[in-house]
């Protein structure tokens, strides 16, 4: 049995790979990446604590978090197409304006 | 013992791929790893007896969502990531917060011993479709109608915003931006 701990130290180390790509890397996607990283981290301590528990309340709520994800990623990516197409870059250093 | 050597494989592995997403300078290349590990993570899942997940985290987040990504990367010709020089306060105050916060969490999640009772049912833990769809459809029924209001509402938003200006939208809307400045 692996004990639930080892899961947790893996979602946090995952979590914070996820947050330090969120601050370094400097291109849309990969950032809009980063966030998908977080969140599929979030979702591995959820099932752990499911399987701790032997409840599958965890299980039913990281369905939640991939529908919304899903949706998320759909916006997102719509809006990083329309930003790509005003301003012709997706390095973020350089979408400093709101109205162009 | 097999569970443990498993766990360490493909933590190891989601681990490394999640680096590796981090070094990569070209966003295919980053999107490609990121693969690797929910693919990882779906093995994770396995071990932990969510079969339902591990299967809907293959094709909904493995597939779907990441054919997306690659598609937009495709569309937009992504090339290698620009260099530019971050402000000092970010790589002074940075990299410390964020080792701050790993350890923070590693601290906590290891000295915080959760009661290891187990309830519920014992014996084999398996989080099949069928108990799953028990659960949503009838104690997360709200939640579950919700969150279909909220794709439909996500469908509109990416078709309006993907749409070129002028085409999709009503009257009102400002000129097409055709120059550029700088």
């Amino acid at each position: 049995m692996v004990p639930i701990s080892y899961y947790l130290v893996l979602s946090a180390i995952l979590f914070s790979l996820g947050v330090v790509g969120f601050l370094i890397k400097r291109n849309l996607i990969t950032l809009f990446m980063s966030i998908e990283l977080m969140l599929n981290a979030v979702n591995l301590a959820f099932v752990a604590f499911a399987w701790q528990w032997k409840s599958l309340n965890g299980q039913v709520f990281v369905f939640f978090v991939m529908v919304v994800a899903a949706a998320e990623a759909a916006v997102g990516l719509a809006i990083i197409i329309a930003v790509f197409r005003t301003r012709e870059t997706l390095n973020v250093d350089r979408v400093n304006l709101l109205k162009l | 013992m097999l569970q443990l050597a498993l766990f360490f494989v493909f933590g190891t592995i989601a681990v490394a791929a999640a680096v590796n997403l981090l070094v990569q300078r070209h966003p295919i290349n980053s999107a490609l790893s990121l693969i690797v590990v929910m693919a990882s993570l779906a093995a994770l899942f396995l071990l932990m007896g969510a079969e339902f997940l591990a299967a809907i985290q293959v094709i909904v987040y493995a597939g779907a969502i990441m054919v997306l990504f690659v598609f937009v990367i495709m569309l937009l010709n992504a090339g290698e990531e620009e260099r530019t020089t971050g402000s000092r306060v970010a790589k002074l105050l940075g990299f410390p917060a964020v080792a701050l916060l790993a350890s923070l969490l590693g601290w906590t999640l290891l000295t915080s011993n959760p009661h290891p009772a187990p309830v519920g049912l014992s014996g084999r833990f398996v989080g099949s479709p069928t108990a799953i769809a028990q659960l949503l459809f009838r104690d997360f029924l709200l939640p579950f109608e919700v969150t279909s209001v909220l794709i439909l509402i996500a469908i509109m938003g990416a078709v309006v915003l993907a749409s070129p200006a002028g085409t999709a939208t009503g009257p009102g809307t400002p000129e097409p931006p055709t120059k550029r400045e700088g």
